[in-house]
């Protein structure tokens, strides 16, 4: 490999540059100055998806609210499956970190007196959801990437696309990239590489997720030899706008709102979520865990109390009794969504809403520090699955996931990178090896198949396969249809010839991630065989913490078929029981 | 993305015709040389009264003639753009907060009306009286 | 039949010698259907060489600004029943280069950035406890919030650097989303660091680039206002000059 091959190396490379990706890049700038640090994204650093989150972020700080019990709200909401160590860990560092962005500028809503404001959230006991009007996830990414720049050592590579990652005798070394402006292929070493690239809601029709959503570094861990685990649990968000999927934050819920059926009524409380009250209700009615929340829309399409709309059913969030005061300084951008997508006004109008994907509970396997098996190679974010989510996030949870695990893994991976030795001769063969077979996808001229009906027929077979409700067969007719689609995608060729933004060999890898994702999520999806949290199956319908309360982890045999294996749920002070809401 | 091939599109002169609001724009920047020139016509408006009562009764035949006419119609039209624009912007560049409270665009603008409106009545009074 | 409407977009490629063009293409006239949806739709069913830049579909992310039919427009939000009949000419974004497509050069707006300092600028970090861990949060009143609240509504979409003549004449004009971002932080009861922003803002380039045409503000998606931003940052550096003129250096 000639020398202009690798164009630089680092001590620490974040592939991602998202809530978690700076995150960990400021951690590591402030506490080993001394490191090169580099953050590599497909997009510039302020399109990342954490800039769509809406509704806030949980840390303990309100008087009377304690440690413990956000720890066991998060449990009890991970249907007992999150590892207690990682979530007692989580807890305590949450409020720290969001007082540190608040230290950085993050405009935090506030109470008359100044101090930050907190509000309900989904399956919290207690208030301790922090937020910026309805718009957290915005301010929050814009705080932390204003902030990254005070770093002018940090290098950026700004819309470059990581294809591969660079792993000898088990340890990483770098990664392969594309510069999609120019559409040269190098080689970035490091001693230690961060992975927070997000999740892959994409791989479904239905989906709050961006465009960019494709799950690429947990395709490329899996790829790379780190297991993906607990991939079966899909978190389907229960409101989102039809057609379109755009997130209607949980927070219209806290402040008040209800979801009616087509017989305006609140129909939730038929599922043991509680008594409806006019006020909400902590972790009752509206305000209990979104698991829950999409399966009861389910069962009102069974019984046909849901209303029909062009989209498919859909039920009613009503925010009207909130009024319009309260909707214009604490949901203004809801509002904005409604009448553009909608074009209804929330303030006088119900708007349709139905469940959709929304986040990936799965994800990298790492320990608590943010390490995957593989030495020097760390996750952080939705690409990780620490696990603090088990089957199951609670809304508010993710923003501060991203800011604690994307610190302690910027780091431990710091920490690693500090001690470590250059990469070996190796290194050099994958890479020249990784060039090769994009050249070769580039030059393999189009068929008469190209990116988007394979993706799109991947999309319908997982929502087929992997919905709200699943069963075997359905998984294992999906798992072999996406046997085919992947055969199907690595004899597709490129239509566009431009080195330059070809957005084409971009989808085309995308999809291969997804491909390589949705795999694990069904080959996972049909070893658990109960229903926990969002894995809910109709031949297998009841808990059983017997055989299952475990972890699944996959892995890739060199065949490429998915290998599972099981992983015991660190527990500490709670054991398994009863998910109790509204009562 | 130095080193990159990109493709510069540089602008047309006549870049201000394209939209309505940069054509009042340039109309509006215009305007302050129509004010210019009303500045320097009271001027001489002033120096011809302290001169002598011919050189004032000279001042009015010029100002009379149909060329000085045609430019102070279309003096006044600018004048009258230049106020209406930049009365309408001071609200934008001012924010200002009485009693803790924003004060409303509207009033802003209605209190330079006003402020035009007053100094209108006083000069017209001094003039007349 | 499902009427249809015809988009004009602009295709480039730099590797070959021929200038810009617009391609033409039918696409369905669906109501609920974006620009943005129109787009995919040519890229997924007609022609995968078509290149632009996009991601959250919601308006916050601030990836698929474009001209539409001469206006900055983020193509997400503009709906194609809107134009209906048509045809809709889709362009990149104006007043930057051209990289591919639809897809402009956004590297010197990156670079400008950084130089606005955007970020909170304090001589200590007040509120640190014993062990130099973080003991509380700043107080900050709503009011204090709403004094810049606006200004940290930008999402970096570059509408109103495509709207600017200034910027268009003079690509070294800062432009008007850095200096809304700079005064957003001047604004912010935590900030100490105006006055080295101040220094940066007060050059040629600067805030007195600006000769408050407006139209940044008209087609910011965002209702940030830069114009204001620009405007309110003048005053502010004016009131500077005059008092480091009038008043002995100690009283500044």
């Amino acid at each position: 490999m000639s020398e202009d091959a690798v164009v630089a190396d680092h001590d620490v490379l974040l592939v991602g540059g998202g809530g978690a990706g700076l995150r960990a890049a400021i951690a590591i700038a402030e506490t080993e100055p001394g490191l090169d640090v580099a953050v590599v994204s497909k997009v510039y650093p302020m399109r990342s998806h954490t800039v769509s989150a809406e509704g806030g972020a949980a840390a303990v700080i309100a008087e009377g609210d304690t440690l413990d019990e956000h720890a066991y709200d998060t449990v009890s909401g991970s249907d007992w499956l999150g590892d207690q160590d990682a979530i007692e860990a989580f807890v305590k560092e949450a409020p720290r970190e969001l007082l540190q962005l608040e230290h950085w500028g993050c405009p935090w809503s506030r109470q008359p007196d100044g101090r930050v404001a907190v509000r309900a959230f989904g399956g919290m006991k207690r208030m301790r959801t922090w937020f910026a009007a309805d718009k957290t996830g915005f301010h929050m990414l814009h705080t932390l990437f204003q902030t990254s720049l005070k770093y002018s050592g940090m290098t950026r590579y700004d819309e470059w696309f990581v294809t591969r990652l660079l792993v000898d005798e088990g340890r990483v070394h770098g990664v392969v990239a594309v510069e999609l402006a120019s559409g040269r292929i190098r080689a970035i070493t490091a001693r230690a590489v961060v992975l927070a690239t997000g999740g892959c809601g994409k791989v479904f029709p239905f989906t709050t997720n961006a465009n960019i959503n494709t799950g690429d570094g947990m395709a490329l861990a899996y790829r790379g030899g780190a297991p993906m685990k607990d991939a079966e649990f899909v978190q389907y968000h229960p409101t989102g706008l039809p057609f379109t999927g755009i997130l209607i934050t949980e927070a219209t819920r806290a402040e008040g709102g209800w979801l009616l059926n087509k017989d305006g009524y609140r129909y939730l409380q038929d599922y043991d979520l509680g008594v409806p009250t006019p006020e909400p209700q902590l972790r009752s009615m509206e305000l209990g865990p979104r698991d829950r929340l999409s399966q009861a829309f389910v069962h009102e399409v069974a019984k046909g109390r849901t209303l029909d709309s062009e989209w498919g059913p859909i039920v009613h969030l009503d925010l009207r009794h909130l009024g319009e005061k309260l909707i214009d300084t604490k949901l203004p951008f809801v509002r904005e969504l409604c009448l553009k997508y909608e074009r209804i006004d929330p303030v006088t109008e119900l708007i349709p809403v139905r469940p959709v994907v929304h986040y990936m509970m799965g994800g990298v396997h790492t320990d608590i520090d943010g390490a995957t098996p593989i030495a020097g190679l760390y996750a952080a974010g939705e690409t990780a699955c620490v696990s603090i989510n088990g089957a199951n996030r609670l809304g508010s949870n993710s923003l501060p996931e991203c800011l604690v695990f994307g610190a302690r893994a910027g780091r431990a991976a710091a920490s690693y990178a500090a001690s470590a030795g250059p990469p070996p001769a190796a290194v050099a063969a994958q890479a020249s090896d990784e060039v090769r077979r994009l050249e070769r996808l580039l030059g393999t001229p189009p068929g008469d198949d190209s990116v988007a009906p394979i993706r799109t027929e991947m999309q319908t077979t997982m929502e087929e396969a992997a919905g709200i409700y699943r069963t075997g067969a359905a998984m294992a007719a999906g798992a072999d249809r996406l046997r085919e689609l992947q055969e199907r995608s690595t004899r597709v060729g490129i239509w566009d010839t431009s080195q330059s933004f070809n957005t084409e060999l971009v989808a085309a890898l995308e999809l291969a991630n997804m491909l390589d994702v949705a795999e694990c999520m069904l080959a996972s999806g049909l070893r658990r065989e109960e229903s926990r949290g969002a894995h809910q199956r109709t031949d297998f319908p009841e808990r059983d913490d017997a055989r299952f309360l475990t972890h699944h982890l996959v892995e890739r045999d060199p065949d490429g078929s998915p290998r599972v294996s099981e992983l015991p749920v660190t527990i500490t002070r709670w054991q398994p029981g009863e998910r109790v809401y509204g009562r | 993305m130095s080193g990159n091939l990109t493709l510069r599109r540089p602008i047309s002169t006549w870049w201000w015709l394209r939209k309505r609001t940069y054509f009042v724009f340039v109309m509006r920047e215009l305007s302050s040389i129509f004010v210019a020139w009303y500045v320097l016509f009271l001027l001489l408006l002033v120096r011809a009264i302290d001169r002598s009562e011919g050189a004032y009764a000279d001042f009015l035949d010029w100002a009379a003639s149909p060329v000085i006419v045609a430019v102070n119609v279309v003096a006044f039209a600018f004048i009258v753009l230049h106020a209406v624009t930049w009365f309408s912007l001071t609200p934008q560049a001012l924010a200002l907060r009485v009693g803790g409270r924003p004060v409303p665009g509207w009033l802003i603008i209605a209190g330079q009306y006003a402020g035009l409106a007053i100094v209108s009545v006083l000069i017209w009074w001094l003039v007349n009286r | 039949m499902e009427s249809t409407i015809r988009l004009s977009v602009t295709r480039w490629r730099p590797d070959k010698s021929t200038p810009p063009g617009q391609q033409e293409y039918e696409v369905p006239l669906r109501k609920e259907w974006t620009v943005l949806d129109g787009l995919n739709h040519i890229k997924d069913e007609i022609d995968q060489t078509l290149a632009f830049r996009w991601s959250c579909r919601m308006g916050i992310c601030g990836s698929c600004g474009m001209n539409v039919n001469g206006e900055p427009r983020l193509t997400c939000g503009a709906f194609l029943s809107d134009y209906a009949p048509g045809p809709i000419r889709v362009e990149p974004l104006a007043n930057f280069p051209i990289a591919r497509d639809l897809v402009v050069d956004m590297s010197d707006f990156m670079k400008k950035l950084p130089r606005m300092k955007p970020w909170i600028i304090r001589d200590d970090d007040a509120l640190l406890d014993g062990d130099g861990e973080i003991d509380g949060e700043y107080l900050q009143t709503p009011e204090e919030l709403d004094a810049y609240k606006q200004f940290s509504m930008c999402i970096n979409c570059m509408l109103c650097y495509a709207a600017c003549p200034v910027y268009g004449l003079d690509p070294d004009f800062v432009g008007p989303a850095a200096i809304a971002l700079a005064e957003r932080y001047d604004l912010d009861s935590r900030d100490h660091g105006a006055r080295e922003r101040l220094d940066v803002l007060i050059e040629h380039e600067g805030v007195w680039g600006c000769t408050f045409v407006g139209e940044c503000t008209r087609v910011c998606p965002k209702h940030v206002d830069p114009a204001g931003a620009i405007q309110r940052y003048k005053l502010k550096a004016a009131q500077q000059t005059v008092k480091a003129f009038l008043l002995p250096r100690g009283m500044r």
